[in-house]
């Protein structure tokens, strides 16, 4: 057994996370790698495989937990950030992983999302966002864009989409990362920075949908215009981008601009996840193609304390404030009387 | 007006007051500020320390704060105290305590003729009078002829008693309420010193309130004492209880105690997910303030989130718990889906109001039993119980909890406005009383285990949670295989599972209490209640019992689904069964479905308001004669 391995002190493989259950996407799709990358990550966190909870709604995405070996719930549409808060506050001990889609996260489940973000529950919350409903087959999903045909816009979309980064930072989110399905190495470096972070991490996923949305991040993701529309970030450095990092940002009058670093005298802005004001890290978030190059890697990332510390915090100075040890003693106190 | 001529001044009807007295109605009435919840609240305290059984009901305006004076803006709260087992808080009223006009107009249709009624005579002024639509006033014109009117006057003696503390003229006037409860305990041959130190409890860190309270406590007592009333006062003698701690509980403060009680008894913490929802907050209230005992409470952003959560925190192991009013369990029923088909453990406690939609929010009625019944998508059957006291509200939510646990199954207990806000004295469980709750884990190997095997007695699943090394397992709203909880489209797959979620419902039935007949246990007619109408219709048999009648039984049910196993057998007994309900004919519906072949009437009220005993007995006495 994979837990023997566990008690003995045997680092845990890949394999240790994988079930039994034969992995369903289309081929080509983005989620195997957000599969493999999350597997491949929770072999370098400390919590025991059956600390481990995941949980997904409903929708493409939401396959995922049937695929971990760990403890997991699929539950129902729209619902899992708030199963995850449920799990959570129940058992502070566990490493709670929430899996879910555009649709599932920023439609039916929005009201939950943006309260999970304001509590700031220890949650590691992945949204694969492909930007189409794939599993009901290809209707419009909140961020789908102003244009694009889909079943229920056959003449393009009109609406307005959302942007997952501005929303989450805007709720309170205090992480907020956003990667490519391309890139392996990011994705595992940013689920651990999430890992490890104490409260709501938001990772968004720009994740291509083979059959209904194939190549909608291709300018941003792509081999030959990643560079160019594509801004890495790193906490303290410089944000540079371009094939030889030859460009970078600045702000001029409240406003994001694009630089070339060689005329400008100061250099580009130093990215600085940790600042607890939002308001640049929500106008890094909300950098669009093709004005501006998509930011990518942990936009937000600000300590403060997490949900379940605060609840749990609490019961503990309720618990040491009370003369009630147990609930008898409750039901004694007070007015009662005796009959005999 | 010369005071001195009016105190204690009686019109010369016959009172239905008399030196001992087997039970009593009592009604305190005034505006929303007068404090009438406390001082019912006091009231009870003492009769239930007197030895008397007893039952009470609150009437408040649905308003935060109507406007004073006004008869929207009355507050009632009803006792009946007896010396004998008391079950309703009485249909007609015995003594009517009025602080002002409004209230006497509001309160007046529910008093005896012959019935005692006392005012607060300093708050019958022209301004108030006409507040309450008064043309002139009752007091002086024929109004009150058939009653016992005593004219206290309760603002100007508050204020003589008090007008040594320095207090504000508020603050004295708010006191008055305690000279009315100290003619009452006059009345009803009570002793202060208890009264007092409730009074000292209760403001413990207010010393000069206790002052005000008991000086007003004993101006209204020596009031009663020295003007000699009539009826000099009433002695009912204690109620034949078993013996015990006891203490006065509403049901929601009761089902609240029942799963701590269960959490405790199971070893398992307490989760309660809710959202707030009239009348059930009070239940996510009292939780609130039991992180002393270690609560973990969630008031989540909507219904839904608060039973999804909920299903998180039982994965996670705990005792969880969901509670809510009709509108919320609508909200609640895709999720419910997911508990059922995922067979876990979960109480959802639905205190009912009169619905559909906001309906009367603050009113109480049974009109949710089809929805706890048949509410859900797919076929997805839960154990259904209902609460039928406010007291046994305790028992019912511990058995709801022993039963989700026990058979890792969702489970839920109906309560309703009624019960949440009536009190009833509730005898504390010795320690051991309580019947243990073990939880079906699994002992064994890991490798020996299947996440969907089944115990064969009552088919449930073992409960493995995360921290359970070698156990994990993914749970979701998929079919699943049996046994294994793989996922699968096989179709007699999914017949058999649907089945066997059904049976497992089913077999419980063989633990639950055997159904019990009050009167006889075969004839004429069965009356059939469930749920909150219990004392009302206990009442009205047994009064027919005790009037000679013979030929009429009495079952009541709070084991809805399933029903238990002898409810046949009791049927088949009698020529007619009559279901009383206080909704259009849900559960008499529900009967008919699953024992068809018997002869069924219904007595249905839809009114927001609980049954009448003589309502029942009326009814019973025209299906007798049918």
């Amino acid at each position: 057994m994979e837990t023997d391995i566990a008690k003995n002190g045997t680092p845990l493989t890949v394999k240790d996370f994988k079930s039994d259950q034969s992995v369903r996407w289309c081929p080509g799709c983005g989620d195997y790698m957000i599969l493999a990358m999350m597997q491949k990550a929770l072999t370098n966190m400390s919590p025991k495989k059956e600390n481990t909870l995941c949980v997904s709604g409903i929708g493409c995405s939401s396959r995922i937990t049937y695929y971990m070996d760990t403890y997991g719930i699929h539950s129902i549409h729209g619902r899992a950030i708030a199963v995850s808060t449920g799990a959570k506050l129940a058992n502070p001990d566990l490493n709670v992983w929430t899996f879910t889609g555009d649709g599932d996260c920023m439609a039916i489940g929005g009201n939950h999302f943006i309260h999970a973000c304001r509590r700031n529950i220890d949650l590691n919350i992945v949204i694969f966002n492909n930007k189409i409903y794939g599993m009901t087959k290809g209707q419009s999903s909140p961020t789908t864009p102003e244009g694009l045909k889909t079943k229920t816009a056959p003449e393009g979309s009109y609406e307005n989409p959302f942007n997952i980064g501005e929303i989450a930072i805007g709720a309170g989110a205090t992480f907020f990362a956003r990667v490519p399905d391309n890139n392996p190495k990011m994705m595992e470096d940013v689920m651990m920075q999430a890992y490890n972070h104490k409260g709501t991490s938001v990772i968004e996923v720009l994740q291509n949908c083979v059959i209904f949305t194939d190549g909608i991040h291709e300018q941003i993701t792509g081999k030959d215009t990643k560079d160019e529309n594509q801004v890495i970030l790193e906490q303290g450095k410089p944000i540079l981008f371009g094939k030889e990092k030859e460009k970078g940002l600045k702000i001029d009058r409240m406003r994001i601009k694009k630089i070339a670093i060689e005329d400008e005298i100061g250099g580009s802005l130093v990215h600085d996840a940790e600042d607890p004001d939002a308001l640049l890290h929500i106008a890094l978030a909300n950098m669009q193609y093709p004005d501006f190059p998509v930011a990518m890697g942990v936009i937000r990332k600000v300590a403060t304390k997490s949900f379940e510390e605060n609840v749990h915090g609490a019961i503990k100075a309720a618990k040491e404030r009370s003369s009630f040890n147990t609930a008898s003693d409750l039901f004694r106190s007070g007015n009662t009387w005796e009959v005999n | 007006m010369n005071i001195n001529k009016n105190l204690g001044e009686l019109t010369m009807a016959e009172s239905v007051l008399t030196k001992e007295m087997k039970k009593v109605v009592i009604r305190f009435s005034g505006d929303s500020g007068d404090g009438m919840q406390l001082t019912g609240d006091m009231f009870s305290q003492s009769s239930g320390i007197a030895g008397n059984d007893l039952t009470t009901i609150p009437d408040y305006p649905a308003e935060i704060r109507a406007p004073q004076g006004s008869i929207g803006g009355v507050s009632s709260f009803q006792i009946q105290i007896g010396g004998t087992e008391i079950y309703t808080p009485g249909d007609t009223v015995d003594v009517l305590v009025a602080m002002n006009p409004a209230a006497l107009a509001a309160n007046l249709r529910f008093l005896k003729s012959g019935g005692t009624i006392i005012v607060d005579v300093d708050s019958f002024t022209s301004k108030n009078l006409k507040k309450a639509d008064y043309e002139s006033n009752p007091l002086d014109d024929k109004t009150l002829e058939e009653f016992q009117v005593i004219k206290a006057p309760a603002t100007s003696m508050t204020k003589e008693a008090l007008k040594d503390l320095g207090l504000e003229t508020q603050a004295t006037t708010r006191s008055k309420n305690m000279f009315a409860l100290g003619l009452i305990l006059y009345l009803f041959s009570r002793p202060l010193e208890k009264t007092i130190a409730f009074i000292e409890n209760k403001f413990s860190k207010k010393p000069l309130l206790v002052e005000a309270n008991k000086l007003a406590l004993n101006a209204g007592y020596n009031f009663a004492d020295s003007t000699e009333l009539v009826v000099k006062s009433v002695f009912i003698p204690p109620a034949k209880l078993p013996k015990g701690t006891y203490r006065n509980i509403d049901g929601n403060k009761a089902i609240a105690w029942g799963l701590l009680a269960a959490s405790e008894n199971s070893g398992r913490k307490l989760s309660l997910s809710s959202y707030p929802i009239t009348p059930a907050s009070e239940i996510l209230h009292e939780l609130s303030a039991r992180r002393d005992l270690g609560a973990i409470v969630f008031q989540a952003e909507d219904e839904i989130a608060a039973i999804t959560a909920a299903i998180g925190a039982s994965f996670s192991g705990n005792l969880s718990v969901t509670t809510t009013s009709g509108p919320g369990a609508s909200l609640k029923s895709e999720a419910m889906g997911l508990a059922v088909i995922s067979e876990i453990p979960l109480v959802i406690v639905n205190v009912q109001r009169a619905g559909p939609s906001t309906g009367l929010p603050t009113k109480t009625e049974q009109s949710d039993l089809n929805q706890a019944l048949y509410g859900r998508h797919g076929e997805a059957p839960m154990v259904i119980m209902a609460a039928s006291s406010p007291d046994d509200c305790f028992h019912f939510s511990y058995m709801a909890a022993k039963i989700a646990l026990e058979n890792v199954t969702p489970v839920m207990l109906l309560s309703d406005s009624y019960l949440a806000s009536g009190t009833s004295p509730w005898r504390v469980p010795e320690k051991g009383e309580l019947e243990g709750i073990k939880i079906p884990r699994f002992e064994g190997n890991p490798e020996d285990w299947q996440p969907y095997m089944r115990q064969p007695e009552f088919l449930n699943r073992y409960w493995m949670s995360p921290g359970d090394a070698g156990f994990e397992h993914r749970i979701g709203g998929l079919e699943k295989k049996e046994i294994t909880g793989n996922l699968t489209y096989e179709p007699l797959n999914h017949e058999k599972m649907t089945k066997l979620r059904e049976e497992k419902i089913d077999r419980l039935s063989a633990k639950l209490p055997k159904q019990e007949v009050i009167g006889a246990t075969s004839g004429k007619l069965l009356v059939v209640g469930w749920g909150s109408t219990y004392g009302a219709i206990n009442t009205a048999v047994t009064e027919l019992m005790e009037d000679g009648e013979k030929d009429i039984g009495f079952t009541h049910f709070n084991y809805i689904k399933p029903l238990p196993e002898n409810t046949e057998a009791i049927f088949k007994n009698y020529d007619q069964i009559l279901v009383c309900e206080l909704n259009n004919g849900q559960f008499v519906h529900y009967l008919r479905s699953i024992y068809p072949h018997f002869n069924y009437r219904q007595f249905n009220k839809i009114q927001g308001q609980p049954f009448f005993t003589s309502e029942i007995k009326a009814q019973i006495i025209n299906q007798l004669s049918e």
